[in-house]
């Protein structure tokens, strides 16, 4: 079943002409997702060819691709300055979920489309974000998908690369579905949203949990944990060793004063009853002995 | 970014905050000159620092002429406040003030919206009276779609306890405090504080800004705001080159992609320090997603040219990236800096292409290179070299 996302999921490019958003297309198609059209309202009616002999239609807004492929997914690869007006236009169609890849997005501009999602219903991952997999099914973003595979583990992330790390670290238990939640100070999906599908995943046996320093995402999720998770959470934290003020990378990513620290959210989470690992493989090994 | 007092000062005097004359000086020659231009009464020398407590500290002070207000600057200038040496000072008329109060608009990163605060009390810390007095603290959300006009700031003098005389003055302010939140595409606008004079006006007395980066797309003037001095060199040619670079105390330099794993790898590298007399990393630095050798030799440049560098853990988990580009890169730019390459490099590479990525640093051979197959073992070879080069 996974959350989010299945083999049935059937997936539109926002961007795809781009060249990022060609590159990544590429290799969602090559790992099983069905990519069912790209939108570009100045290429409208041509095709574009993949290599496999995959042919992808180019519509020229979201709401003619979803009228002619029924497609549930969006993914972005927009540039930032052009971001806010292309997921409101996914928004205004109706679009059921829509995956914000992009880097660099202004929060005002993120602040704004969230609250206009969140009013119409559509269910936004990002931004500046890997995206999701559901290992086996499908893949909307830019994972790759070749270092895992499917099982029983429910991934949920703010980093990119460390959720690729988990990903290979433990690929032979392998994953229901991974979520990169994003880095910014405001994402569409939280934490909160992440563990309470994977509660109600039938496919899913455990979670891990990787956060990062700044905001206080980690500990929401650690009082959400408390209350409504009964599979068993390993948790992971990054940012022990960042100074207070500085941005480590991700715009979110800064302690405040005493705020947003990496020992804040661990002590949490274990007072939640998480386990949580020094490293990024004692984590792995943690959920190996769960579900070894 | 966060700005000075005197640059906030001028933004809000752009969108028509009002704000008191004032002038920034980098010398006690300046500071005087300031103040004659300021009419020669009464005035307030006022370090500029991006931190709290600067009066506490001493870096505020009233003059009552120019002479007294370059002796202020004199006695300022070069102060250090809490880890932050003072460069500049603003000169700023002095004010007959008559009542303190706090306004500030930010994001709420929980909430996914903004968050107005407002006081009627102003003078002390606002963690102070958030702590002691919360209920003199009004906390009203303000909805992003559709911010602050004179009705929601109607409502959030009122929330604050305002007297209802002031209500109308106060909320023209807030309005437009607003504007330079949203115009400028800033994430944090504070005024503490806001003061009612004895002529009754209502004035932003002491201002902080913080502005969005991702924004700057949109904001030619914001670059210029930049203060470029301050930043630390290493730090400044890191930017240059476009790269995610931040310095710290230790000792290992770090090069990772992702800005989570290079943050998991500092946390790694002091952990396998603390066996070896607590060593720990030297910077954070991010080469990205997707990074081309050029980006990996330029990290390796920045990084091998830090005198507190003894060891370099190179960190990659290739998604995007090819371990193959890394390790051109790293061959490329230890061929490139020759002699001057003299620091051990200990290279964990996994992900995309990884069999030939450690193909070419085995078949390069490099004297100063090892190879570690995991991260955790790979931090504690790094800690443990940079040890016995200390």
């Amino acid at each position: 079943m996974a959350i989010f996302l299945t083999k049935d999921s059937k997936v539109i490019v926002q961007g795809m002409t781009g060249s990022e958003g060609m590159k990544h297309t590429q290799r969602m198609l090559a790992s099983g997702t069905q990519i069912v059209g790209g939108v570009n309202p100045r290429k409208a009616g041509t095709e574009v060819e993949f290599p496999g002999d995959v042919t992808v239609p180019v519509f020229g807004s979201v709401a003619e691709a979803m009228a002619e492929t029924g497609a549930d997914v969006s993914v972005l690869f927009v540039p930032p300055a052009f971001t806010k007006s292309a997921v409101i236009e996914a928004v205004d169609a109706g679009m059921p979920l829509a995956v914000i890849i992009t880097e660099g997005v202004p929060v005002a501009d993120t602040a704004e489309f969230f609250a206009y999602a969140q009013s119409k219903g559509t269910r936004l991952i990002g931004p500046n974000c890997p995206g999701l997999i559901t290992p086996g099914q499908s893949n909307v973003g830019i994972t790759p998908a070749t270092i895992t595979g499917p099982g029983k583990i429910g991934l949920v992330s703010k980093s990119g690369t460390l959720t690729y790390q988990m990903l290979f670290e433990l690929r032979e238990i392998g994953f229901s579905t991974a979520v990169g939640i994003g880095g910014d100070p405001i994402v569409g999906t939280t934490h909160i949203d992440c563990l309470e599908a994977f509660e109600n995943d039938p496919d899913t046996a455990a979670i891990v949990m990787i956060g990062e320093i700044g905001g206080d995402a980690e500990e929401r999720a650690a009082a959400y944990i408390k209350e409504h998770v009964t599979k068993p959470v390993v948790g992971y934290v990054a940012g022990f060793e960042a100074p207070e003020g500085k941005t480590m990378g991700h715009a979110g990513a800064i302690v405040s004063g005493s705020a947003g620290t990496a020992q804040a959210k661990k002590e949490a989470l274990e007072a939640a009853g998480v386990k949580v690992g020094k490293t990024p493989s004692e984590t792995a090994q943690l959920m190996r002995d769960i579900l070894g | 970014m966060d700005l000075y007092e005197y640059q906030a000062r001028d933004v809000f005097e752009k969108h028509g905050v009002p704000v008191l004359p004032g002038i920034v000086a980098s010398t006690p020659d300046e500071a005087k000159a300031a103040a004659e231009q300021l009419g020669g009464g009464v005035v307030v020398v006022k370090a500029q620092v991006k931190t709290g407590g600067r009066g506490k500290a001493g870096g505020v002070k009233l003059a009552r002429s120019p002479e007294e207000a370059e002796a202020a600057a004199q006695a300022i200038l070069g102060m250090d406040i809490k880890g932050h040496t003072v460069h500049k000072v603003m000169v700023a008329a002095g004010a007959a003030i008559a009542e303190e109060f706090y306004f500030s608009v930010l994001l709420d990163r929980a909430e996914r919206r903004y968050l107005a605060m407002c006081s009627y009390e102003g003078g002390m810390e606002i963690e102070e009276l958030a702590v002691e007095r919360p209920e003199a603290l009004a906390k009203v959300a303000i909805d992003p779609l559709e911010g602050i006009d004179k009705a929601k700031a109607m409502e959030i003098v009122a929330a604050a306890s305002f007297p209802q005389e002031l209500h109308s003055k106060v909320a023209d302010v807030i309005v437009r405090l607003w504007h330079v939140y949203k115009n400028e595409d800033a994430t944090l606008v504070e005024v503490n504080p806001l003061v009612r004079t004895e002529d009754d006006e209502i004035i932003a007395l002491d201002g902080k800004v913080t502005l969005d980066e991702n924004a700057e797309f949109r904001h030619e003037d914001h670059a210029a705001l930049e203060d470029k001095a301050a930043a630390d060199p290493l730090e400044a040619k890191a930017k240059h080159m476009n790269l995610n670079y931040v310095k710290l105390d230790g000792s290992v330099g770090i090069i990772g992609n992702g800005a989570g794993l290079v943050m998991s790898t500092l946390d790694v590298v002091a952990y396998a320090g603390e066996q070896f007399g607590g060593v720990k990393p030297a910077n954070f630095l991010d080469i990205g997603g997707g990074a081309s050798a050029e980006v990996m030799a330029n990290g390796l440049d920045v990084i091998l040219h830090d005198p507190q560098v003894k060891s370099v853990f190179v960190n990659v988990f290739g998604g995007i990236t090819s371990c193959v580009a890394v390790a051109d890169g790293i061959v490329g730019a230890l061929q490139t800096l020759g002699d001057e390459a003299s620091k051990p490099l200990v290279v964990r590479l996994d992900g995309n292409a990884v069999e030939e990525g450690r193909a070419i640093l085995a078949a390069a051979n490099h004297p100063l290179v090892t190879i570690e197959e995991t991260m955790d073992g790979a931090a504690a070879k790094a800690a443990e070299l940079a040890a016995a080069a200390a």
